[in-house]
């Protein structure tokens, strides 16, 4: 047991570098890395060796990961991400020492693991949350080892050095955030708000957002730049629209009208058939998913707009950007008849002043 | 809800319901009123009333000849942007998509490029018009604040609706729901405003061609 704790700090003391080339990963492809993790974060190039050198001398990094009302597709995501992968190799980086999904222990095995790290690693340790809180009723609706996510979050981030939100859950409310929302679900950042609060969200995110902004905080020690919704710039700085390969399309005018029509065979544009990438910032595009084979709008489904918030309550996934999303049908012939109503009535007094006028005469 | 959830919903179904309400209002209002039967008998040789107002719609669609040095400007430059405005209203995609998601009816647009070009040559005339009115003495003296907030409207959907399409200036969002808020504007001002000639003006030069024809003038 003891053989066993000592191999594990000897692992937390040990920088990248040195678990790097335990491994045998060599100096060139971890700049080759550094490189890449650089260019999909859209950092200057001669940020990669700083990055690198960033990286190599980082600690493993403890990390805390709290699943509160989510699906567990943000872990599927990240582990069922290509092998080997740079994201596998972040992961090797972190010390995940607390997953609902990913680790070995259970009961209260499981949350004293978490304790000992909240305390091993005071101030410094990052807590990843997926999924949204509940509120209602006190937050009975989603609880762990006897209590709320309200309070495990609570006491969770209390010594955290940041907190990141993954996924459209954790990030904006998501799914149980949807109208009539019945568990009062609120996102992380209604309830950090004395702990910078990284949103990564998507439904699910895609992984190299959530490793590269891991990546981000070892090698600087600090968060990435962020938009107005907490967003790492690097990977939500541009629309879908912005870099879609059927942006053409859409300059042309040609628009698939349905998902079998020859437009859609022809790979036009799906925004008649509602895509929602032109108000949807994500790196999908660019990035891809399954090792960068394809993303939704190439498999011929448009853009749902998953990395927004309340994506799930902005009208049909299938109208248009650009239509209504309101019924108007019984308040316009409700306004008609109001209308006609008035008009009628503004001609017969016309008629009755005239008349009277006539009668003077 | 954020301001394009709010710009594409409660905003524009209550512009709407302001836009058909107040146009029926004035339309009805104008057409029920008490008409004077005008007991003449017709000039020998003179049209229907019927083909009389028609006539007179279709040709004050061309200045008189004896106005039109002095009008040319403003008759062809009005062209520019009424057509202009034609053509980006109904033939712009996401245009023809909104009109289809309230009424079901769709035609095939127009490349989004062609648009945008109409949409800027839209935009020079409407602002040509605007320096008319301001510059012009008699222009100045005929213009009041009405036709001033009338202009607004109209060049307001237009140019917000290149800068999004451009995303020139915000977030694609946040112009999108400004210009969608300010399509929203011109609905609730149309039928207050001289907008309204949009619908009057067929019964307008149709009264007064009835009337004239009626009398054997040709107006
Ligand atoms: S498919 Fe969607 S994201 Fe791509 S060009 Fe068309 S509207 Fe834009």
């Amino acid at each position: 047991m003891n053989e066993h704790v000592t191999a594990i700090s000897k692992r937390r003391d040990e920088t990248l570098g040195d678990a790097l080339s335990r491994q045998g990963i060599s100096r060139r492809a971890f700049l080759k890395y550094s490189a890449y993790l650089a260019s999909i974060m859209a950092l200057p190039p001669s940020a990669a060796k700083v990055m690198a050198e960033g990286l190599a001398k980082a600690r493993r990094q403890a990390v805390i990961w709290l699943s509160f009302q989510e699906c567990t597709g943000c872990t599927e995501s990240l582990t069922r991400s290509f092998s080997p992968s740079l994201e596998d190799l972040i992961f090797d980086f972190i010390s995940l020492d607390y997953h609902h999904t990913l680790q070995a222990a259970s009961g209260e095995a499981a949350e004293a693991a978490r304790r000992q790290s909240m305390e091993e690693n005071k101030g410094k340790y990052i807590v990843i949350v997926d999924g949204s809180v509940p509120m209602a009723d006190g937050g009975i609706y989603s609880m762990i080892a006897g209590q709320t996510n309200i309070d495990i979050l609570a006491e969770t981030v209390e010594n955290a050095a940041a907190v990141i939100a993954v996924g459209t859950c954790a990030a904006f409310g998501g799914l149980p955030f949807a109208n009539p929302n019945p568990t009062g679900a609120v996102p992380v950042s209604d309830l950090v708000k004395n702990k910078p609060v990284i949103n990564i969200p998507g439904c699910p995110p895609i992984p190299e957002a959530m490793a590269g902004t891991i990546a981000h905080f070892l090698a600087f020690g600090k968060i990435p730049e962020l938009d107005d919704l907490g967003r790492p710039r690097s990977f939500f700085g541009e629309t879908i629209h912005d870099r879609c390969y059927r942006r053409p399309f859409y300059d042309r005018g040609m628009f698939a009208k349905s998902f079998d029509d020859e437009g859609a065979r022809e790979g036009w544009c799906l925004y008649e058939v509602g895509c929602k990438g032109p108000v949807t910032y994500n790196a999908c595009a660019t990035l891809k998913w399954n090792g960068g084979v394809s993303f939704p709008i190439q498999s011929g489904h448009g853009c749902l707009g998953c990395s927004e918030p309340n994506f799930w309550d902005r009208g049909s996934f299938y109208k248009p950007l650009s239509a209504s999303t309101a019924a108007p049908g019984k308040t316009i012939a409700a306004a008609a008849a109001a209308g006609a109503a008035l008009g009628a009535g503004a001609a017969m007094l016309a008629r009755s002043r005239r008349n009277a006028h006539l009668k003077k005469d | 809800m954020d301001l394009l959830d709010f710009a594409r919903g409660p905003a524009i179904e209550f512009s709407l319901a302001v836009f058909v309400l107040g146009t029926i209002w004035r339309l009805a209002a104008v057409l029920l009123l008490p008409r004077r039967g005008d007991l003449s008998k017709a000039r020998e040789g003179a049209p229907s009333r019927v083909s009389g107002a028609m006539g007179t719609v279709f040709r004050r669609m061309w200045p008189n000849k004896a106005f039109i040095h002095r009008t040319i400007f403003t008759t062809l430059n009005s062209y520019v942007f009424h057509l202009g405005l034609a053509i980006v209203v109904f033939g712009f995609v996401p245009h023809i998509q909104f009109i289809h998601g309230l009424f079901g009816v769709s035609w095939p647009g127009l490349p989004t490029n062609f648009i945008y070009g109409v949409g800027v040559i839209t935009l020079v005339s409407l602002f040509a018009a605007l320096a008319r009115r301001l510059f012009h003495p008699v222009g100045r003296l005929l213009s009041g604040v009405s036709d001033y907030i009338s202009w607004f409207m109209t060049a307001a959907p237009v140019l917000t609706g290149l800068l999004a399409t451009s995303h020139l200036g915000a977030r694609y969002e946040t112009l999108l729901a400004i210009h969608i808020l300010s399509v929203a504007a011109f609905f609730i001002w149309f039928p207050f405003g001289k907008l309204m000639h949009a619908f009057l003006f067929v019964f307008s030069r149709g009264a007064t061609g009835a009337r004239f024809s009626h009398r054997g003038v040709n107006v």
